[in-house]
């Protein structure tokens, strides 16, 4: 089928800010499908909220909306583009829920566009539980067994009928109160009567109790035609049970016989068939690990998170082919991109294995509960590719920048052995780790997997390494024979790890392994095991003997890449790493990267001159310097990362291009940094370093309370806070000395001021700033949760007088080239510096949009000797943009139990949207919007209770509220303010005051805001800290700063309705 | 153990012996699926063969009794990068190195199979030796490696006496060529009645259970030796339903008038897309075969070219005009490997039935 010919203008929904469980992987879909329509000449409109993305540049889509991803925001963007045509199943569940709800309100026919790709009956019969169970019980593909049952007698009966063990789960209670696992009926009759009592309803579902199973996915593709091929299978190494983006997940499956493969290769065919998909498809199965019974548990009928890591694991690209059926093309008649002769219609071939680690946030949140289950967690996640299971292992921990290098962690040490055994039961991110020390306890692999029901398979890998490092432990490198050396290193042993076991330095290690010819060589990822010759650039490392990777005697830059989706480390940072890549290739220069990020739009192999995909530390970037022999490498734009490697590449004798190593420190030095400061008579707020805790107190009762807190060299504020106190300080430095600081840790005092944030370019001589942000908030939430606004609105000439000028003045003293982001705070009058990176930003992205400068590129190339001058854009402080942008940020605090939503200098966000207009309110409106936030209802409930400082500043807040006629709540002392003041406030009872409380009236439904500012500290048993939970469980907004609730209160004032809102195209930036 | 692999172009790598130790020359080949290893050692159709696969884990899942695609291992040598000593899979019985010792076949591990498998692609199918002995000296071994030939492998894998399986209302008459057990399987599963028959059988023998169709199985080789089994099919052209598969189908076409070539490394794996002409779509296919039919040998007023490979275009399966017979260049009765093809059994039941 050739392409369709009344395709010619297509919107491409994406997926919005970035969510834990929704995250990078969809602008690496998006840029793909809107590439891959471009290819076809069709005109693509772009509609996202999230400005971080590489997919809203204009030069991705012709028409780029960062707009509320709202019904009616996007019909307003329909009326206005006339599409004829919406790509719906790229832009994750927010793309497709959005595309079907227009779909089913008719407007879509109405307005003549068709839905492109999975039909709107197929994606319901996969979406909809009931109709996908009578779909999979048509075709005769087994689901997992379950009903309801009202009686104890019907539980029963049913229990008998699909056989023990079953899952109670009660309906409608809190988090699956009152159900559980029953082995037989006596437990039933317990367990599911107490359920039925605890029900509101007097129902519960029984569910055949599949634990233990083997979860097994595959990636499955389908056209108009119906071709239908598999990409790839996964295997997660938890069983179900463990949300399958909460998983260690390997590719290929490796304990599948070909029996067993193909009886669930062929199960997902017949199922993408009977549905009708036309596109990409993912299939989860499980699979009883003692016969060949399994069930399907899930499809989701649209590209996800799953086909970007079977993307990136086979070098298969699952959008760019999805998109293409979805404009008619079939399988066999889409070239593919690996080989370049072949076409898309085969079943790629690996021959190494891929491991996927998820990046919990567990390192940022320390109180969160770290249990996995069925609620997805993890912000990001890292790949690893390796000719073993155990190299690819050794390579994804590293990858996960948590300071683990090797599976031996000292701080199991402490546990008992009885201890280790119990903790092999918690289902949590350290399992992995915990198992290697149960195994080096002499805990047998079968009573392990007794425990876990993880394969032995994967067990028997984890003590091959365990046996490894022990053995390690009683050798010298004297020992080393050549085949011994290659053997550790093939396992994925850095020379740091070996070295730390046979007692020696890392520098010895390597020049051992150098002086036998032990070196990483590269092999190639092309999609058929070497079959056919391939073109893709995409190599990974082991230790053999043949390489792949080519030479070149081009001129050639490393950008090193950011990483895994992290809180303050996201997707802005891909966003900057490709662009560098591009801006290089402007330059004439041959472009590699570095990264492991398999989400990422920086991974996809047709983005650099070549790609590796290795974990980012000092060993493993040295092995692809040395390969390459590049010219140079680029940190700035690869975050804390890429930032961190400065010194071991120039080390290396790598040139870093841009600002020069010893600047990049002076900048992160406190001392040095001081003395610029002084010498430039630029005045910060007043700070020490310090190292211990004593030296911390000492520090911060010299400076006075309040004082920040916080490492150095660190990204997102990471482990900083406001200390109030001794014991707050006391608290904290425990908390960072948790991990081995290698960096002083800074004490400053705390300003409450605004603050004002810039990133510049500057290329040694001249400066230029896009822009100038002001943050909403005052100082004392961190930036990258704070929402800030373009152009700031507030401040005055002479202050951004002053700001051009100490930018300048920083730039030049610090004699930075390419980027630099400053945070000022402005307070009681006076302009404060409080911190200078000399990297590129979060920021970066979303200021490059809205000023129309392609900061990146620029900065690239003056990285690489260019100058300002040359572009055209002027120098100093750019001309202000007509419209203004305001970023707000996005959090996921439903999925982290335990987790404080209260703001503060640690980062809590995990992704932002921009709402853009000509005036700052409606700005704001639509940036508030588009994190999701209901506004409340004129009419409704708002419950307050803020700290005692806040109180005399709510009073004007609360006034206006009032005047909207909201109805007010507050607890005691606030209520009888406001009341005192002619404010009627209704007074509730605080927790432990009796029943009915503070909870008990969010639970009731009555309130629709919630304004708690708290007072301090992180304890979940302090009330506000249930309060805010307690929001959050119940989806009522909860603010955290007066700011903020001033921002949403000025958004209810404009009552504005979504239907009157101007969506606008991001071109109106880009008139120079 | 110590152990080489030598290609007759000079290159050696070194690896460590499993299975049985020893010396033995092969032609070496590669195959590209991720899993299906036993049934990839038990197929006939590697008959004088050493196979290296190219997925780097293999034994995972140890062997069992019943993924066997004969009764024994049938490679002369087995190359792997990683032996899994430790399977772990519900139906696994012993590991694949005890597996490989019980039947006397040599292997050999720590190999860099994509390495071997990029120099395979480059310069065509080799000639190789496997060798533990410690005093490997590949200058005394290399005349003998450039030597070997594989002669007559068939003979060597076809039942030496007719077999019956039992089945319901048709009759198959299956020339056993080196067949894979789960093309009897097929048959069976289908309701087939199977009588399977010595490669070099007469046709009056095959015709004499008076069968509804007759099948030629997979097998090892270059097709051009199998003149007796050519000679039969050509008496037994349009007297029965006939169905080719692999070596099957080779030997038809040259029964009718048409070419065979050797393929520069062949095609051997579980990925391979296979146009299927008459209905428009891709199915992938389980493939072994170092031969292919020559597309301009084929006389096109009598046969029809059904199937065709999208990696490289040569054919995959003939229809013949006038007469109730097909073949194809693949494997539908997979094992290993994908079944999407298994309609073709379908095709010829029908086909039986007409």
């Amino acid at each position: 089928m050739p392409k369709r010919e009344d395709v010619k203008k297509v919107l491409v929904i994406g997926s919005g800010p970035i969510i834990i469980g929704q995250a990078a992987e969809f602008d690496y879909a998006g840029t793909q499908a809107c590439r891959a329509l471009k290819e076809e000449n069709i005109e693509v409109v772009l509609v996202n909220s999230n400005p971080a993305t590489i997919m809203t540049d204009t030069n991705i889509a012709d028409r780029v909306y960062i707009e509320p991803l709202t019904v009616e925001v996007v019909k307003n963007i329909i009326r206005k583009e006339k599409p004829d045509s919406i790509l719906p199943t790229l832009g994750g569940q927010t793309g497709l829920n959005l595309a079907m709800e227009l779909a089913e309100s008719g407007f879509l026919q109405e307005n003549n566009v068709k839905l492109l790709g999975t039909a709107t009956e197929a994606i319901k019969m996969a979406e909809d539980r009931q109709a996908f169970k009578d779909t999979m019980e048509r075709i005769g593909e087994p689901c997992i067994a379950s009903k309801v049952v009202n009686t104890i007698e019907d539980a029963l009966d049913f229990a008998k009928e699909i056989g023990y063990p079953v899952i109670v789960r009660p309906a409608y209670t809190l988090g699956g109160t009152g159900g559980g696992i029953v082995n037989n009926e006596e437990e039933l009759m317990e367990v599911g009567s107490n359920g039925l009592r605890l029900s509101r309803v007097h129902q519960v579902l029984i569910e055949k109790c599949i634990a233990g199973w083997k979860e097994i996915e595959f990636e499955v593709m389908r056209d108009g035609r119906g071709n239908v091929i598999t990409i790839c299978s996964m295997e997660n190494i938890d069983p179900v049970g463990v949300h399958t983006g909460d998983s260690i997940v390997v590719a290929p499956c490796q304990t599948l016989s070909d029996k067993e493969y193909q009886m669930l290769r062929s199960a997902s065919l017949k199922i993408i068939s009977a549905l009708g998909i036309e596109g990409g498809c993912n299939v989860q199965f499980a699979l009883d690990p003692n016969s060949f019974e399994y069930a399907v548990i899930e499809v989701n009928p649209r590209v996800s998170r799953s086909s970007a890591l079977a993307s990136k694991a086979t070098g298969y690209p699952i959008a760019k082919v999805a998109s293409k059926i979805a404009v008619g093309y079939s399988l066999d008649e889409i070239k593919n991109a690996v080989t370049g002769k072949t076409y898309a219609c085969f079943e790629p071939t690996i021959d190494y294995v891929v491991i996927k680690i998820p990046k919990w946030p567990f390192d940022k949140f320390v109180k969160a509960s770290r249990t996995l289950g069925t609620q997805m967690k993890a912000t990001g996640e890292v790949m690893a590719i390796s000719s073993s299971f155990e190299g690819a292992i050794m390579k994804a921990i590293r990858s996960l920048e948590l300071g683990i290098f090797t599976l031996e962690q000292d701080r199991f040490k402490k546990f008992s052995d009885e201890e280790i055994k119990e903790k092999i039961k918690d289902i949590d991110d350290e399992r992995l780790l915990v198992i290697a020390e149960a195994i080096r306890r002499g805990i047998s692999i079968e009573e392990i997997n007794n425990v876990t029901k993880i394969d032995l398979f994967f067990l028997n890998k984890i003590k091959n390494l365990v046996l490894t490092e022990e053995k390690l432990k009683t050798m010298k490198l004297s020992d080393f024979t050549p085949d011994y050396f290659r053997k550790v290193k093939k396992l994925g042993f850095t020379d740091g790890v070996i070295a730390k076991f046979v007692g020696c330095s890392k520098e010895e290690v390597r020049a051992k392994r150098k002086e036998l010819g032990i070196c990483a060589v590269y092999k190639m990822v092309d999609t058929c095991a070497a079959e056919f010759e391939a073109m893709t650039p995409y190599y990974y490392s082991t230790y053999d003997e043949h390489c792949e990777a080519k030479k070149s005697d081009k001129k050639k830059v490393l950008v090193i890449g950011s990483g895994p989706i992290r809180i303050g480390q996201g997707i802005e940072f891909d966003y900057c790493s490709v662009h560098s890549v591009w801006g290089l290739k402007d330059e004439g220069y041959e472009t590699i990267i570095a990264n492991n990020n398999p989400e990422t739009v920086s991974t996809d192999f047709d983005t650099a001159d070549r790609l590796y995909f290795e974990p980012l530390t000092e060993e493993d970037v040295e092995n692809i310097v040395e390969k390459e022999k590049v010219d140079g490498a680029i940190v700035q734009f690869g975050g804390q990362t890429a930032i961190k490697l400065t010194k071991a590449l120039d080390n290396m004798g790598v040139k870093i291009f841009g600002t020069e190593p010893k600047y990049v420190d002076a900048a992160e030095d406190r001392e040095k940094f001081d003395e610029i400061l002084e010498e430039l008579g630029i005045p910060r707020p007043k700070g020490k370093t310090v190292f211990t805790l004593d030296e911390a107190l000492k520090a911060a009762n010299e400076l006075g309370y309040p004082v920040l807190v916080r490492p150095s060299y660190v990204l997102g504020g990471q482990g900083m806070e406001i200390a109030y106190n001794d014991k707050d300080v006391t608290e904290f430095m425990e908390i960072i000395n948790r991990v081995k600081q290698e960096h002083p840790i800074l004490i400053d005092k705390y300003m409450m001021g605004k603050e004002i944030e810039v990133d510049a370019i500057s290329d040694g001589e001249d400066i230029l700033i896009p822009g100038i942000m002001e943050h909403l908030e005052r100082a004392g939430v961190h930036s990258g949760d704070s929402i800030s606004v373009y152009p700031s609105q507030t401040i005055d000439e002479k202050v951004k007088h002053k700001i051009v000028d100490y930018t300048q003045k920083l730039a030049k003293a610090l004699h930075v080239v390419g980027m630099v982001n400053i945070q000022y705070v402005y307070y009681n009058n006076e302009l404060y510096v409080i911190e200078v990176n000399p990297r590129s930003s979060r920021t970066v992205p979303y200021i490059s949009k809205v000023t129309g400068i392609p900061m990146v590129n620029v900065a690239t190339r003056i990285m690489m000797g260019r100058k300002l001058k040359d572009f055209g854009y002027g120098t100093g402080l750019y001309k202000e943009s007509e419209y203004v942008a305001v970023k707000v940020p996005v959090f996921s605090f439903e999925k982290l139990h335990d987790v404080d939503t209260s703001l503060g200098p640690e980062m809590k966000s995990t992704g932002e949207v921009l709402g853009i207009a000509k005036t700052f309110d409606e700005a704001l409106y639509k940036g508030i919007i588009a994190t999701g936030m209901k506004l409340p209802q004129k009419g409704g409930g708002i419950l307050m209770t803020v700290r005692d400082t806040d109180k005399p500043e709510l009073v004007q807040l609360a006034e206006e509220f009032e005047k909207l006629g909201f109805e007010l709540y507050a607890t005691g002392k606030t209520a009888n303010m406001l009341n005192s003041q002619g404010i009627a406030t209704n007074a509730v009872k605080k927790i432990g005051e009796g029943e009915p409380n503070i909870l008990d009236l969010i639970h009731s439904g009555k309130v629709s805001l919630i304004i708690n500012t708290p007072t301090k500290g992180r304890q979940p048993e302090r009330d506000g800290f249930k309060i805010r939970r307690k929001a959050v469980e119940s989806s009522i907004p909860c603010l955290t700063s007066l700011d903020t609730a001033r921002a949403v209160l000025e958004c209810i004032k404009l009552g504005r309705n979504e239907k009157e809102l101007e969506v606008i195209d991001l071109s109106v930036f880009n008139k120079k | 153990m110590k152990a080489v692999l030598a290609l007759e172009d000079g290159t050696v790598f070194y690896g460590e012996g499993f299975g049985v130790l020893g010396e033995v020359i092969g032609e070496i080949v590669f195959n590209t699926g991720m899993t299906g290893y036993q049934e990839v050692l038990t197929d006939p159709s590697y008959c004088g063969q050493i196979v290296a696969m190219t997925y780097p884990l293999i034994g995972n899942y140890g062997a069992n009794d019943e993924d066997i695609e004969s009764v024994k291992p049938q490679v002369k040598g087995f190359i792997v990068r990683e032996l899994c000593n430790t399977p772990s899979n519900w139906r696994n019985k012993e590991t694949l190195d005890d597996y490989l010792k019980r039947y006397n076949i040599i292997g050999i591990q720590g190999i860099d199979t994509r390495a071997l498998t990029r120099i395979l692609r480059e310069k065509g199918t080799m000639k190789g030796m496997i060798s533990s002995d410690p005093e490997f000296n590949l200058e005394r071994k290399i005349d003998e490696i450039r030597a070997f030939e594989i002669k007559n492998p068939v003979d060597r894998v076809t039942t030496d006496k007719v077999l019956h399986y039992n089945g319901g209302d048709k009759r198959v008459s299956l020339i056993d060529l080196g067949m894979k057990q789960n093309i009897v399987r097929s048959l069976q599963k289908r309701g087939c009645e199977v009588y399977v028959f010595p490669a070099n059988s007469k046709p009056e023998e095959i015709l004499s259970v008076n069968p509804d169709g007759i099948m030629l199985s997979n097998g090892p080789g270059n097709p051009k030796d199998c003149t007796g089994t050519i000679n039969s099919i050509k008496q037994l052209m349009g007297k029965k339903p006939m169905f080719g598969i692999c070596l099957g189908h080779q030997l038809i076409a040259l029964a009718n008038d048409a070419d065979t070539q050797k393929l520069k490394y062949g095609h051997r794996g579980c990925n391979h897309p296979v146009k299927d002409i008459e209905k428009n779509l891709t199915y992938i296919t389980s493939q072994n075969h170092g031969y292919t039919i020559v597309e301009s040998s084929l006389d096109t007023s009598r046969m029809t070219v059904t199937h065709r490979n999208m990696n490289d275009g040569t054919i995959e399966g003939v229809r013949y005009k006038d007469m109730p017979v097909f073949t194809v260049q693949f494997h539908p009765e997979a094992s290993p490997g994908p079944t999407d093809t298994e309609y073709l059994f379908d095709e010829f039941i029908a086909m039986m039935n007409k």
